[in-house]
């Protein structure tokens, strides 16, 4: 056997690789900074032209080039709190049913049917909100809640199923398998001994999960709200086939709306003038911000946790 | 001190424990409830001529999305070919070589991070730095856009993958004098390769199915992609496109793609999450 | 529920065998029985665990079990609680009587069984609560209770557990900050303060320091006078010094059961030999 000379070659090849992977990693914090800067860049137009007050403007005219982020922010919070509203209860429930309720036989295959929830594509729940459950909401679900509250302003008007609550309806059962997830991790975490104090007490499940787990899990369960909330605030597809798309600010939960996201899917390519198309990429430019300090907030959040519960054990 | 009677306290928590169960089968209805609706229209509209042909005319109908099929295949085999490798490289630096530094715990961060900005905002990007220059709507933006979907998830994935190789097997690899590329793509990929495959299907699940980033940068096409440098015909866009059109022949159009990309993408992370559960 | 055994089942026996003149042990000689486990068999899935126990645990003493690591000894009390309930693939035959009623019976009040018979962890498990919290959670889930009774009754279980003097300037902070032996002591209080009849203790200082485990040894015995405890331990001379009674277990099974003082100087079968005077184990 004769022994292969080495020379530089592998030295070479070495280096090599491990320049491309630096590369490669160094890409990730180049796009994540050029996405700030292009966007930025892009926007200036329109930053020049509406300064600060586009954050409040309500106007919304293409046809004077007179642009305002307002209904766009408002309908993005509306039909993203009421999608936190409902998928949040939601999800602990369900988390607390697989993680203590249910039998692992029945709890596995269910955790799996939720999960499969995340996996359908976004469009696929704007088909279904918009050819299903409006003209559901419009015939029976709407008019059903205007005649048990009465005429409140939240949800007059004509029933027409598209609109902001049907928006934060699908937005709800998007962001309910993450949520979910969260919890239910979250749950299964908290050592076996601290259940087993709290059932050595004499506490039922119920009693036990609302004192103990919960607050071993508080935290962990802040961070899966906020990574839901981050998907919620940018959901584009879903929202744009059952929001409506109306540039007004409406009082009813009925009426049409639009958020952020739905607003560049509608306008964008639609948009000729250069102070449109400026006043729109400033529209991605506020969601791109918002949607990164939540990510952030929830990250950083999330590795403390994991911080601590390294030390821990 | 006075007793407490335990039968409020057992009638509440059974009332939860039905409320839970309540809420999961909500949960589990809501899934059938899509999927069905989405096979009963779906099928209605799907045929040979519909996975084949070419488009109808507004309002007429027949034809179909055989464009739109290959459109999204070509594009989502773009965003592989360039997400995949730059992915794998990026996560083989945050395991291996810029383990514990500031560079790489940065960086991770960033990738966490990016995979919660929303698709429709690197749609945007893309056609900034792509369709802005170049001056038209084009196939490898799209491609590009879906590219920088896969990135951060596939280098996660490889990053958790590697980390999860015992230290032993890279030192083993090391001490017999290979050089550390050799080790990690040789050694070490091999070891957790099941685990990497999972990842990347998974990536390209969730990418074929995306909708906002290819709306401004592969827009859509009545016509066979002849090459990427157009408007490419895509699934998704047409999906969007249809349903807002006032033909009933179009939303039917529709539903059938909707039904190719629903049941494509839940079948694909089936399959998925099947197989990397049984290597386990 | 029937507070009386059926009269088909052995009733609770004496504590310990009888002499050959009929009369009592001499050192049980006033004692009653509190727990009589007879014929107990577990099994984690297929796996059996413990073979046939029966022993009755006295009144008003302390009860150590004793054995080799993974003979059965946690596994033993678990039973007493039906905490091993939580986990569905383990299972317990048998019967074991508190006070003539047996726990393994169907259509037992676990919840009620759970606050006559308290428990202590091998790690110290204060809740993610404050001090306080963690008694009133305890008190306010089995009594109605508030106010200032609700304190009065939080600050006797702390006296109780000889940590008052220690938290009082800290009632209100997390329970968790408190040192290992205080946290250990606090589910003490905790478990006391639902005023149970048993305390079952699974190694309750094996995760303590020396100093704080010998506070921790002078309550145990400060509390025997209220309450029959059980105490697990794997320290022999822990069992020496605190119990009244010993059951040494070895494989699942009860090799011998009888007065502290008799097993440790007398032993009558040869395996207890070995392992006391350190052979093995």
């Amino acid at each position: 056997m004769t022994r292969r000379a080495h020379g530089r070659a592998p030295l070479l090849a070495e280096g090599l690789f491990r320049t491309a992977a630096l590369t490669c990693a160094a890409f990730v914090l180049l796009v994540m900074a050029g996405l700030f800067v292009v966007l930025l860049y892009r926007s200036r137009l329109s930053i020049h032209r509406f300064g600060w007050g586009f954050l409040w403007s309500t106007a919304w005219d293409p046809v004077r080039d007179n642009f305002g982020a307002a209904s766009s922010i408002f309908g993005t919070i509306i039909s993203t709190l009421i999608a936190m509203l409902i998928a949040v209860p939601l999800s602990f429930i369900i988390a607390l049913f697989l993680v203590e309720v249910a039998h692992p036989r029945i709890a596995r295959p269910v955790s799996y049917g939720i999960e499969l929830l995340a996996a359908i594509p976004s469009i696929i729940y704007g088909m279904w909100g918009l050819f299903v459950l409006a003209p559901l909401m419009a015939t029976y679900v709407q008019p059903e809640m205007q005649k048990v509250v009465g005429k409140l302003p939240l949800f007059s008007g004509p029933p027409m199923g598209i609109g902001v609550l049907t928006a934060g309806l699908v937005l709800a059962l998007m962001v309910l398998p993450f949520i979910t997830a969260v919890v239910r991790d979250v749950f299964a975490l908290v050592p076996a001994v601290m259940k087993e104090a709290g059932y050595g007490l004499g506490a039922t499940t119920w009693e036990v999960t609302r004192k103990v787990t919960v607050g071993y899990g508080m935290k962990g369960i802040v961070g899966g709200v906020f990574l839901g909330l981050g998907r919620a605030i940018g959901e584009t597809m879903a929202v744009t086939f059952v929001i409506g798309n109306d540039h007004r600010i409406a009082a009813s939960l009925f009426a049409s709306g639009n958020s952020i996201a739905s607003t560049l899917a509608n306008e964008f390519t639609e948009a000729s003038e250069p102070v449109y198309l400026s006043a729109l990429v400033e529209l991605g430019l506020i969601l791109f911000v918002v949607t990164l300090v939540i990510q952030v907030l929830a990250q950083l959040w999330l590795a403390r946790l994991a911080r601590q519960a390294g030390t821990i054990a | 001190m006075t007793r407490r009677p335990a039968w409020p306290r057992k009638a509440m928590d059974a009332a939860v424990k039905v409320v839970s169960a309540l809420a999961a089968a909500l949960g589990l209805g809501f899934l059938a409830w899509i999927l069905f609706v989405v096979l009963r229209h779906g099928a209605a509209a799907l045929n040979w001529t519909f996975l084949t042909s070419l488009p109808s005319a507004p309002g007429s109908s027949g034809g179909g999305l055989g464009n739109a099929i290959v459109g999204t295949a070509l594009m989502t085999l773009l965003a592989c070919a360039l997400g995949v490798p730059v992915g794998l490289l990026a996560g083989v630096y945050l395991a291996e070589y810029g383990r514990g530094t500031r560079f790489a715990t940065t960086v991770r961060f960033l990738a966490n991070v990016m995979m919660g900005i929303p698709s429709i905002i690197i749609g945007l990007f893309v056609y900034a730095i792509l369709v802005l220059p170049t001056g038209h709507f084009s196939g490898w933006a799209g491609g590009v856009a879906l590219a920088l979907l896969v990135l951060p998830v596939v280098a996660r994935t490889t990053e958790d993958m590697l980390a999860m190789v015992p230290n032993a097997l890279r030192e083993s690899a090391l001490a017999l004098g290979s050089p550390h590329w050799r080790a990690t793509v040789q050694i070490l990929f091999r070891a957790c390769r099941a685990g990497l495959l999972t990842g990347v299907l998974l990536a390209v699940a969730r990418v074929s199915g995306e909708t906002a980033p290819l709306l401004f940068t592969a827009l859509n096409s009545p016509y066979w992609p002849r090459s990427l440098d157009g408007p490419t015909a895509n699934l998704t866009v047409t999906i969007f496109n249809y349903a807002m059109s006032p033909y009933p022949a179009w939303q039917q159009a529709a539903w059938g793609a909707s039904f190719i990309i629903a049941i494509g993408v839940l079948a694909l992370t089936v399959v998925t999450r099947t197989l990397a559960r049984e290597r386990k | 529920m029937t507070s009386t055994p059926p009269p088909d089942v052995a009733p609770p026996r004496p504590a310990v065998p009888e002499t050959a003149d009929g009369t009592r042990g001499p050192a049980a000689a006033a004692e009653q029985t509190k727990i009589s486990v007879r014929n107990l068999n577990f099994y984690y899935g297929e796996q059996q665990a413990l073979h046939d126990n029966s022993l009755d645990v006295p009144a008003g003493s302390v009860t150590a079990i004793i054995g080799p690591s993974g003979c059965g000894k946690s596994t033993h009390i678990r039973v007493y609680n039906r905490i091993f309930e939580l986990y569905r693939d383990q299972r317990a035959t048998g019967e074991v009587w508190l006070d003539g009623e047996n726990v393994l019976a169907p259509g037992v009040d676990v919840i009620e069984l759970r606050r006559r018979v308290g428990m202590i962890f091998q790690k110290p498990t204060p809740f993610p609560l404050t001090v306080y919290e963690n008694l009133a959670y305890g008190l306010r889930l089995h009594y109605r209770v508030k106010g200032s009774e609700l304190d009065d009754r939080v600050e006797q279980a702390l006296r109780a557990a000889a940590l008052w003097d220690e938290v009082k300037d800290k009632l209100h902070r997390s329970g968790s900050a408190l040192s290992g032996g205080q946290q250990q002591r606090l589910c003490i209080a905790r478990a006391i303060a639902v005023e149970p009849e048993v305390l079952l203790m699974d190694e309750p200082t094996s995760a303590i320091d020396p100093v704080a485990t010998s506070r921790i040894e002078e309550l145990v015995v400060q509390l025997k006078e209220r309450y029959t405890i059980v105490i697990v331990t794997h320290n022999m001379q822990q069992a020496a010094r605190l119990s009244d009674f010993t059951g040494f277990f070895f494989q699942g099974r009860i090799i011998e059961f009888g007065t502290t003082t008799e097993l440790f100087t007398n032993p009558k079968q040869k395996q207890t030999e070995d392992y006391i005077t350190g052979r093995f184990g």
